[in-house]
């Protein structure tokens, strides 16, 4: 949607030539207000700073050879292609670590969409302790993942809470030191932590649900089944490519968690993350050019699934 | 509506709460026992054997003062300048007229599905290496110093304020700098708590990029060196959990303390819209 908008001022500005071209009259150069073009500068400089440039810088990085230097050194960075995209491919770590984040993204996308969107329906018509409910839900979302860490750790830990309640059923080695758990539990650590905001998404699309149209079905026998799947689902649909989209791209850069829960990625690399891996790679040992490579495959990936979601959920009219 | 329905809903709405707070009472339970107790009757200990012992220990270890400090210098120069300068993007905007609005509208939004992560390898290189900002505030608080999403909500709430409110201004004579301080910026203070609350999650609970560029120790926020704590040192306390627990209450507390006090604030349709654009 703001893809389209830029790219069409963007087509729109470059017919007028910059200055000395046909001035209108009716529209100044600046437009009716140039004011708001000072005002919004300082925004401007940042987004170019901080987000475009870094942005081209990383492109550029992924397709030279670039290490780092001495501040005021002037070193020669040769473009070398692909050679650095071949190195990680050819690094079963790093492919290993793209594998755990699709397994990561399986299990956390549907399950933040389809609790989020049940807890959210069931929230809009509490009535009693909707206060109380609510925070409870948003409180994890406000908390430092950090500070939460630690619980977690401590109640999936071998003889922790959580295995002490489950008795034999506990796996073996323990959760977070498990190969096959690790990355699973991470998943639900995840969704646990970040349902509020999706909750609190969804709350704001429940609103613009018409109310008619549940008296309408409820009028032609619909139950409270029927309505929430013809009713609800696709009235919030594009809270759902929303949601969608940015659990996509909070998962896609997992790092504080494997970091912490899992002592960097372990056990084994079983809950390693490319964001994890461009860590080690990049600022550990000081290879950036191979990070910025991780990077961009990463983006190219989410960019992928973002088109395959939007497909799939029809968000064309949003 | 079924009276049968409503109660099922009740409870498996209480239930739901209870496990998502569940983490957070015994995060509080973790961080006053002498020795860790992974019973479940450590779950609920006599009130007789509580200490504070592990808050002394965790000081002990990592300076919690220093730490909070930092953390909210960080967070406050956040704040700061998102505030300043989202209130003038804002209601440049909503309310005037000018070349590049769509453009930087457009900005705005994408900005927000631009993940960090890719940004964070030249950020590093720039910030750290070529600007020579690494262990400094203000290099801490560049990347993140204009939430984009708070630009977003000052734009929606001007959008709001009848435009013919400006006009008669104007035509009184008034410059765009005064009805600026005199007109929009008096009316902006509802939205101010809001954008507030959004921005301070942020800068507050974020972990990687202060990690990156803070080695030394006094400058760390306290999300860094309670992460450094948990990562290096843990193994050598006499009650490790109980005093990453006691860090992590207080890392914890003010986000949870603000919310909660604040939480009409946090309203679902200010933040949506925010979000949608």
């Amino acid at each position: 949607m703001s893809l389209t908008t830029a790219s069409r001022s963007a087509a729109g500005r470059s017919t007028t030539p910059p200055g000395g071209g046909p001035r209108r009259r009716k529209r100044p150069l600046l437009g009716t207000n140039p004011f708001g073009l000072l005002l919004s500068a300082p925004y401007l400089i940042f987004v170019l700073a901080v987000f475009a440039y870094p942005l081209v810088f990383a492109f550029w990085m992924s397709f030279h050879d670039y290490y780092f230097a001495a501040p005021g050194a002037q070193v020669d960075r040769p473009f070398v292609g692909l050679e650095n995209f071949r190195e990680v491919l050819a690094d079963p770590a790093i492919i290993r670590s793209f594998g755990n984040v699709g397994t990561f993204l399986l299990i956390n996308v549907p399950l933040t969409v389809v609790l989020s969107l049940v807890l959210a329906t069931a929230l809009n018509k509490a009535v009693r302790f909707r206060t109380f409910l609510r925070v409870s839900y948003y409180v994890p979302y406000v908390t430092a993942s950090v500070a939460v860490v630690g619980v977690w750790i401590f109640l999936f830990s071998g003889n922790g809470l959580v295995n002490q309640i489950l008795g034999p059923l506990a796996p073996e080695p323990a959760w977070l030191i498990n190969e096959t758990w690790a990355m699973p539990t991470i998943a639900i650590f995840v969704t646990w932590k970040g349902l509020g905001f999706f909750i609190l998404l969804y709350l704001a699309a429940l609103q613009n649900v018409s109310e008619e149209l549940y008296e309408a079905a409820a009028t032609d026998g619909a139950g409270k089944i029927r309505m929430f799947f013809s009713v609800t689902v696709p009235g919030v649909r594009p809270a759902t490519v929303l949601v969608l989209l940015l659990s996509t791209v909070t998962g896609a850069n997992l790092f504080t968690e494997p970091y912490l829960l899992t002592g960097g990625g372990g056990p084994n690399g079983a809950s390693s993350s490319p964001v994890l891996m461009m860590y080690q790679r990049g600022i550990e040992q000081g290879s950036p050019d191979t990070a910025a490579a991780i990077g961009v495959i990463l983006v190219i990936g989410v960019l992928i699934l973002a088109f395959v979601q939007r497909k799939l959920a029809g968000g064309d009219e949003s | 509506m079924s009276r049968g329905q409503n109660i099922l809903r009740s409870v498996v709405l209480t239930v739901g709460a209870l496990v998502f707070l569940f983490p957070f009472y015994y995060m509080v339970i973790g961080s006053l026992q002498e020795e860790p107790d992974p019973t479940v009757a450590g779950a609920f200990p006599n009130p007789a054997n509580l200490t504070l012992d592990n808050y002394s220990d965790i000081n002990g270890r990592i300076n919690l003062l220093q730490g909070l400090l930092n953390s909210g210098i960080f967070t406050g120069g956040v704040i700061l300048c998102t505030v300043v300068f989202g209130v003038l993007v804002g209601y440049a905007l909503a309310q005037l007229q000018w070349r590049g609005r769509g453009v930087t509208f457009a900005l705005a939004l994408l900005v927000q599905v631009v993940p960090f992560q890719l940004l964070m390898i030249p950020l590093y290189v720039m910030i750290a290496r070529d600007y020579g900002l690494a262990d400094n505030y203000l290099g801490m608080i560049l990347p993140f110093a204009i939430n984009s999403t708070a630009v977003i909500i000052f734009r929606q709430y001007f959008l709001q304020i009848p435009k013919e409110l400006f006009d008669a201004a104007r035509i009184d004579g008034a410059g765009e700098l005064r009805i600026l301080r005199r007109i929009a910026l008096p009316l902006v203070r509802p939205a101010l708590l809001t954008v507030v609350l959004l921005t301070f999650i942020g800068p507050w609970n974020e972990f990687l990029w202060p990690f990156l560029i803070t080695k030394e120790a006094s400058l760390q926020p306290l999300a860094v060196s309670l992460a450094n704590y948990l990562s290096n040192v843990a193994a050598t306390a006499a009650n490790p959990f109980g005093a990453v627990l006691a860090g992590a209450c207080v890392l914890a507390g003010p986000a949870v303390i603000l919310f909660i006090l604040f939480q009409r604030h946090f309203v679902s349709n200010n933040i949506g819209s925010g979000v949608k654009g």
